[in-house]
């Protein structure tokens, strides 16, 4: 697969010459598939979110490179701005940042600051909309009457509005109840299948993880410590609990089986395959 | 960027100036700038700014800091210290075109330049070693007198505490506001005044809403803890004035008795 994003020894470091001087991303370096859904996991604070910002420009490196394509992202730091159309980011609590009169007009802030004409805008916004399952009717309401649910799903329509090439999520189900929480992971998956852009998921939920992205990268003090597909970094399960993470309760289960002499793999993240591998034991009856 | 704001910054420690009493340390400044107002001439000057220095030393903030909060009044300041030059008649040194520089004037501009900064030096130093929380404790104790013409000193002391106690939060919020918005292609730097104006309302609109969301929840959390004003509530940490206090105030109402001495002798 060909790399879309490639970050190099990417360092940032917050406060220089302050006493409060501290690196939040050490050097970095990972690649990011073309069309592949990523998982990036790690604790609070282990620089998730600063190297996020990084991959659409919205922080500059204090030392590293990062390329979009085969470009330096910084070569000209006067186009940057098309850099943050090409990468969609979606903040954390991204419901926070809607302030227009209505659905509608939010959602196409973006596609309007790329210049585009008002029958794409249109379009846009409402594939946008449809992509996080809002219907037509909320098109005219204003994004202060919604619950927080819908509130959250306008204003990811507003990022993928813009139709980006890779789309970045920080923690798109904090805070949801578990129904939303689900049937949002649901729409986001669809959207990945259907566009069949890169899609990277941010999120300290090893559940949400294991059940969505095709490979993860494990995040830990400001630089990556493993990064593979789910079933390769769920089996070096010690080494994710001395970083503070954990593993999905399903091969949780399956270590505790492991543990007990029950003659499991214990790295299985999926309660499908859970279900099949205690199948597998029991003699492949149902 | 918004992080370099130094309003109402505090550099927690423990030296002399940390411990003084809030109110000890508001009366202090008042003095000061009294005395700062009063002085007339190079002495008067040189015992203010001698105390300022003294001041500085005993607090141990870095003097750097002090400098960087005149930034935002240089302009003020040499817009001042010009017009003062040009302005003041006197005994003529250099004269130009419509100008006349004066000897009056040097010296005026000289101490104008002297006053504003040595004033914004000493109050930052108050807010530099004095916690917010404590300043507002004691301005409330200070005010407290104005109470009987019925001034709601209490409520105004919490009013600003708040405001004080929100301004980082704000400026967090305002920073992750800006980059949600640039992340889908807000411009804030580019294009004329009225589009500059226009490009802070995707900021302004969801800025306003949390603040509201935050006050009514502030408001919320306090009265589930029975909050209901002034009367009646006592203090964890009540302010008492220690020996220390009286000798500082000394200190400092002596230095304003000389600058007016000074000052009746035209030094």
């Amino acid at each position: 697969m060909r790399p879309i994003i490639r970050v190099e020894n990417l360092t940032h470091t917050y406060g220089v010459n302050t006493p409060f001087c501290r690196s939040a991303v050490k050097d970095v370096s990972m690649e990011i598939y073309e069309g592949e859904f990523l998982g990036i996991i790690g604790h609070t604070g282990s620089g998730k979110s600063t190297l996020i910002q990084h991959l659409n420009g919205l922080l500059q490196p204090t030392g590293g490179k990062i390329y979009l394509g085969d470009r330096d992202i910084w070569a000209d730091p006067k186009k940057i701005r098309d850099v943050r159309f090409q990468v969609g980011l979606v903040f954390q609590y991204p419901e926070y940042q809607l302030f227009e009169e209505t659905v509608y007009k939010d959602v196409s802030f973006g596609p309007k600051n790329m210049g585009l004409d008002g029958k794409e805008i249109d379009r846009r916004v409402r594939s946008a909309l449809q992509f996080v399952g809002l219907g037509e009717d909320m098109l005219e309401k204003s994004p202060f009457d919604l619950s927080g649910g819908q509130k959250r799903r306008v204003a990811i329509a507003g990022v993928i509005a813009m139709e980006p090439k890779v789309l970045i999520l920080d923690e798109p189900s904090a805070g949801l109840d578990p129904a939303g929480r689900r049937s949002l992971l649901e729409n986001i998956r669809e959207y990945h299948r259907k566009k069949g852009t890169t899609v990277v998921m941010v999120s300290h939920s090893m559940d949400e993880v294991a059940e969505n992205v095709d490979r993860i990268v494990v995040l830990a003090n400001a630089g990556i410590v493993m990064s593979g597909t789910p079933h390769e970094v769920f089996s070096h399960a010690q080494e994710l609990m001395d970083v503070g993470l954990n593993v999905p309760q399903v091969t949780q289960v399956a270590m505790e089986l492991k543990r007990r002499g029950v003659d499991i793999d214990p790295a299985v993240y999926t309660v499908a395959d859970l279900r099949r591998a205690l199948n597998d034991l029991r003699g492949g009856r149902a | 960027m918004l992080k370099d704001i130094t309003l109402g910054q505090f550099f927690p420690g423990n030296t002399l100036a940390h411990r003084l009493d809030p109110r000890t340390k508001i009366i202090l400044v008042v003095l000061y700038i009294a005395a700062l107002f009063c002085a007339k001439y190079f002495v008067s000057y040189a015992l203010v700014a001698l105390v300022l220095v003294i001041s500085v030393k005993v607090s141990g903030v870095h003097p750097k800091a002090l400098v960087k909060g005149l930034r935002p009044i240089v302009f003020i300041i040499c817009f001042t210290a010009i017009l003062n030059l040009l302005y003041t008649p006197g005994e003529e040194l250099v004269s130009f075109w419509i100008f006349t520089i004066t000897k009056e004037g040097v010296l005026q501009a000289f101490f104008m330049v002297l006053r504003f900064t040595m004033l914004i030096m000493g109050t930052f130093l108050l807010t530099y070693t004095t916690s917010p929380i404590s300043l507002t404790d004691g301005l409330e104790s200070l005010l407290n007198p104005l109470k009987k013409i019925h001034v709601p000193v209490h409520e105004l002391a919490m009013i600003m505490s708040i405001a004080l106690r929100f301004i980082p939060t704000l400026i967090e919020e305002t920073d992750k506001i800006m980059s949600a918005q640039k992340a889908r292609g807000a411009d804030f730097e580019s294009g004329n005044l009225l589009q500059k104006a226009k490009a802070l309302v995707p900021i302004l609109v969801p800025l306003f809403i949390s603040a509201f969301r935050r006050a009514d929840e502030l408001a919320v959390a306090m009265e589930c803890r029975c909050y209901h004003g002034g009367g009646g509530r006592t203090k964890l940490h009540v302010l008492r004035y220690e020996a220390r206090d009286y000798l500082v105030l000394a200190g400092f109402a002596a230095m304003l008795a000389a600058v007016l001495v000074l000052g009746h002798f035209g030094l």
